[in-house]
């Protein structure tokens, strides 16, 4: 058996999963403030009466992360950086212990400066005295050659035993991504650690031998060890985990669009041929702008428990005349505004504000609740409107819904709009088409023949779709990526994530360069804890060039990035 | 997070799956190194700049600009479609006021695709700004264009487009004629009777350094473009002045670039030619591009970049400032000389050889202008490439007066088929265009 466990805003979810489907599933209300005695009560309930020995898998998802990076509690940690020429490093700065120093790797990876070792034993002993306990180093350019990161990171060691890299953290090019990258790996390790190494702890002596698993931004799953090295990369797991949940009931060949309707957001991700999309670099949203590899989703703050207002608009209206006149004119009208404001929950669960699932409860699309409260609600802003009750929940519902459907229009018009840089794919680039939509989320099935009639999507609410986040986490399978650069001029072959250097000759050709890749995809999953019977291994980027210097031939360039696909792990789908 | 002080708009298209052949500076690998350098930097992330995708140009729009013989498929590969789709896709974006400015960083380029196109010369078949500034002309009513042209190598089809318009003020920069491909573009080439002046070419003397430049863009060029109050100004950023670039023999910096674009402030910026791919393009883009987005670009300065050795030399700094004062003077007497160049109504023959260096093709063209002071005028142009076919064709400018649009029906009528292989009539008031 199985065990996935998802913490979310409010609630946190888990289920215990064996060869026959889903055998148990719990929800417990979120203790922000405590996150290890949620996770524990989550384990207590889920395994009351259970042999803890027939546990084979553990997957935890947390947002311990993203909790501490929207709550600015982030450890104080030293960044040094060295850039050459470019954008000043320090409008990168993070904290009082940011230090810019010399140095420089062109964008081939050659030397263009050397480091300054004593500047380095100098910032060394100043962030020592200051008491700054770990240090992160990011080279621009130094997915091309880690070697001045690695020079840093020798000269640091006498006085700090854990530094974080820039280069092991992608193999993309985003030199204010990485710092950013490392500066989260480096200030959220030691919260990362200690609550990792207690649940571990605990959940050994409850018996549990099973390795834990910590799902990542990317819906694929890492062990504990290599957490340590990349704990940013539990940041946004959440969202990753609703959509692994709802892959078993994506068809093949087929667009997919996912909708995790929460109280509070809704998460939009897309599915091509049971696979999620992900950020070509990294998560691009706003403050997490980063290099960790994640789904491509998009969240918005509208769900079941958003607040509901009547707010005054202006609209302009053109008239024209028989004589072809135009007259402007501007009018104020009553309108909704829902979300993104959450209160609480709605009015007839004893919440504080009007909500779309009052207007539910009182169309009777959904039940529970005290519908009186609802009715309340609902007459003070029909009042507003000088509409009916019935006619005021309508409208709150379609505005719920239309607003969801643009959203999720609106990403798949973004993602199909993306430039690209050959003509092949420009002319032959693959369009997204949604065929399904797939709701998750606590009220989702309530809103499953609404959305359907907006979208003109056959639409289908994902059975136990309220846990579908904690089955989608026992599922996941353990992922990873490598990035192979191969430079016959040169005549290396790097990977500078994996620390693999090789010489190459003129002679090696796009296959050798894949097999390379491939076994270093193989070593890196399963060190990250992967079973080999779920791997899967799939070339995402592909770039060859010839180097031609005074009008010859010199050697070849390749690029190749191979990453093991997000999926679901074999042997527990049946069931759902 | 970073943010410009401009909304700038790029569009990068590298086409990493074309070449013109494996070894040719035009291929695959030109804008790589480019592209890691302004990924590394994270210039897609910088809040204010935005990445569009190009557009894929039209039959119909290349011929506002163009002849292509025998026709625009046979003559284009899609690679030259999305690159002036590039431009063009920046240009919606200014124009529709959603960017302050834009840089098409494209390939193949255009700038030495002329009028008539029978095929590639210096590796351009279209001419990207011209099929842009129609295009803006067209959709967005704009009259008055300024294209300055910073390439190395002499603009000579743009200048060849615009050579009898008036309402376009064609500048090109290049290296002196008599030490470089296309070996034109001298000072008296000032445009044709109806637009003498509004054609200005400064040939620059080889070793001319970030100095040189910047002083005829402060005494030259920007007095004009002041005067001639452009609507829109097109940059030509060709960056094979530099001095890295394997085919020619300037001293241009990155920083001199990004310095040039403060002043110019371009409201397009296209990439032309520029061929040293990884000791100038990653850092000539990126400081053009911080330039134009108006952040700071000091620190962007090549690792071999060394002071001394890029001095310019007395000499040139003199010979500089000679041709800056013989243009100037040209420029301040345009209207002067334009009256002296030929009467209302009368028509005016030029001849001309063209070679297609990219192709291997040898035309002859036989032009007709019809002097006039109310347009700028209207063109017949008997043309025969060998290979190739003999054609006419036939040119309506946009803002066409009554007797030119008169006399460019006349000059179709008379055009008989069976001298000619195509004829062609480009109305550009009625963005039509015939072919018999």
């Amino acid at each position: 058996m199985i065990i996935g466990l998802d913490v979310g805003g409010t609630h946190t979810d888990a289920v215990l999963l064996s060869e026959n489907g889903l055998e148990r599933d719990i929800k417990v209300p979120t203790d922000t403030s405590n996150l290890f005695n949620t996770v524990l009560s989550g384990f207590d309930l889920l395994l009351d009466g259970i042999d803890s020995a027939k546990i084979k898998r553990i997957v935890i998802s947390t947002t311990l992360t993203t909790n501490s990076v929207v709550q600015k509690q982030l450890n104080p940690v030293g960044i040094i950086v060295s850039s050459g020429p470019g954008i000043d490093p320090e409008l990168f700065r993070r904290g009082e212990h940011f230090y810019a120093v010399s140095g420089s790797i062109d964008h081939r990876g050659r030397e263009r400066q050397p480091i300054n070792r004593n500047e380095i034993e100098q910032i060394s002993e100043k962030m020592q005295h200051a008491g700054i306990e770990y240090v992160g180093v990011i080279g621009k350019f130094s997915p091309r050659n880690p070697a001045h990161e690695i020079e840093i990171c020798e000269i640091l060691k006498k006085n700090f035993p854990t530094v974080f890299l820039g280069h092991r953290v992608s193999g993309n090019l985003n030199f204010p991504r990485r710092i950013s990258t490392v500066h989260l790996n480096t200030a959220v390790y030691s919260m990362h650690k200690n609550f990792f190494n207690a649940v571990n702890d605990t959940l050994k002596q409850k018996g549990l031998t099973a390795p834990i698993q910590i799902l990542k931004a990317d819906g694929g799953t890492m062990n504990l060890r290599t957490s340590m090295e990349f704990p940013g990369q539990t940041i946004l797991s959440g969202p990753a985990a609703s959509v692994m949940g709802s892959i078993h009931h994506a068809p093949a060949d087929k667009d997919v669009l996912v909708l995790d309707i929460g109280g509070t957001t809704t998460d939009i991700a897309i599915i091509v041929n049971r696979a999620p999309l992900l950020e070509p670099v990294g998560i691009g949203r706003g403050k997490y702008k980063s290099l960790i590899r994640a789904l491509q989703t998009t969240s918005r703050g509208i769900g079941g428990d958003s607040q509901v207002t009547v707010i005054e608009k202006y609209i302009e209206k053109t008239d024209v005349e028989q004589n072809g006149s135009e007259t402007i004119s501007r009018k104020k009208i009553k309108a909704l505004k829902i979300g993104p404001d959450r209160q609480g929950p709605a009015l007839a669960f004893g919440g504080p504000a009007l909500t779309p699932t009052d207007a539910m409860i009182w169309l009777g699309i959904m039940d529970g609740g005290d519908k009186k409260l609802s009715e309340e609600g609902l007459t003070l802003l029909s009042e507003a409107l000088e509409l009916s009750i019935d006619q005021t929940a309508e409208k709150i519902f379609y505005q719920t819904c239309t607003t969801i459907v643009n959203l999720a229009n609106q990403m798949v018009e973004q993602i199909n709009s993306k430039p690209v840089y050959t003509v092949h794919e420009f002319l032959e680039g693959y369009q997204i088409k949604p065929q399904l939509i797939l709701l998750l989320g606590g009220p989702a099935s309530h809103f499953s023949d609404a959305i359907q009639k907006i979208s003109g999507i056959p639409t289908m609410a994902v059975p136990h779709s309220s846990v579908a986040n904690a089955i989608g986490a026992a599922l996941a399978r353990t992922t990873c990526e490598v990035s192979l650069l191969v430079d016959t001029e040169r005549g290396v072959a790097t990977a500078p994530e994996e620390n693999f250097t090789a010489t190459v000759s003129t002679s090696y050709r796009k296959d050798d360069a894949i097999n390379t890749a491939l076994a270093l995809l193989e070593k890196k999953a399963v060190n990250s804890g992967a079973d080999l019977k779920n791997f899967e291994a799939e070339v995402t980027e592909f770039q060859s060039f010839n180097i031609v210097r005074q009008f010859a031939p010199r050697g070849k360039i390749f690029r190749i990035k191979m990453q093991v696909k997000p999926g679901l792990i074999k042997g527990f789908s049946h069931g759902f | 997070m970073l943010k410009s002080n401009k909304k700038t708009g790029l569009v990068f298209f590298p086409a990493f799956d074309w070449a013109i052949d494996p070894t040719h500076p035009e291929r695959e690998e030109r804008l790589l190194y480019t592209q890691d350098q302004v990924s590394e930097e994270g210039v897609f992330d910088i809040k204010g700049i935005k990445e569009y995708k190009p557009d894929l140009v039209t039959a119909h729009e290349i011929r506002r600009t163009h002849f292509c013989v025998p026709d625009e498929a046979t003559i284009t590969t899609k690679s030259h479609l999305i690159s002036a789709g590039g431009a063009t896709a920046i240009a919606r974006a200014v124009m529709e006021k959603k960017i302050d400015n834009g840089f098409a960083l494209v390939r193949p380029p255009g700038h030495h695709a002329m009028r008539i196109s029978h095929g590639g010369r210096g590796f351009c078949h279209i001419n990207m700004e011209a099929v842009m500034v129609e295009m803006i002309r067209q959709e967005y009513g704009v009259r008055r264009v300024a294209i300055v042209d910073t390439d190395c190598h002499h603009g000579d089809g743009t200048n060849d487009i615009y050579w009898h318009d008036p309402d376009t003020l064609f500048i090109s920069l290049h290296q002196d004629g008599r030490t470089l491909y296309p070996g034109s573009g001298f000072t008296g080439e000032l445009g044709g009777p109806n637009a003498k002046g509004t054609n200005l070419n400064i040939p620059l003397p080889p070793t001319t350094a970030t100095e040189g430049y910047l002083y005829i863009i402060r005494n030259t060029v920007l007095p004009a473009l002041e005067e001639f109050k452009p609507e829109i100004i097109v940059n030509s950023a060709g960056q094979d002045n530099h001095y890295t670039d394997p085919l020619t023999n300037m001293k241009f910096s990155a920083q001199g670039y990004a310095e040039l674009t403060t002043l110019l402030k371009p409201d397009i910026a296209v990439l032309e030619g520029g061929y040293s791919i990884e000791g100038a393009l990653p850092y000539v883009n990126l400081g053009i591009i911080l330039a134009l987005a108006g952040m700071d670009y000091s620190r962007v300065v090549e690792p071999d970049y060394d002071e001394e050795r890029l001095k310019q030399s007395a000499h040139v700094t003199d010979s500089i400032k000679k041709i800056s004062d013989v243009i100037n003077g040209y420029w301040h007497r345009r209207y002067e000389m334009r009256e002296k160049a030929g009467r209302h109504g009368e028509i005016q023959e030029r001849h001309r050889e063209i070679f297609y260096d990219t192709d291997n093709i040898f035309e002859r063209q036989k032009e007709k202008v019809r002097v006039c002071r109310d347009c700028a005028g209207a063109i017949e142009i008997d043309s025969k490439a060998s290979p190739g076919l003999h054609i006419m064709a036939i040119h309506i400018p946009i803002n066409a007066c009554n007797a030119c649009r008169e006399t460019g029906y006349e000059m179709f009528d008379r055009a008989q088929k069976k001298k000619y292989d195509k004829i062609f009539l480009q109305d550009r008031p009625k963005d039509s265009y015939i072919i018999k």
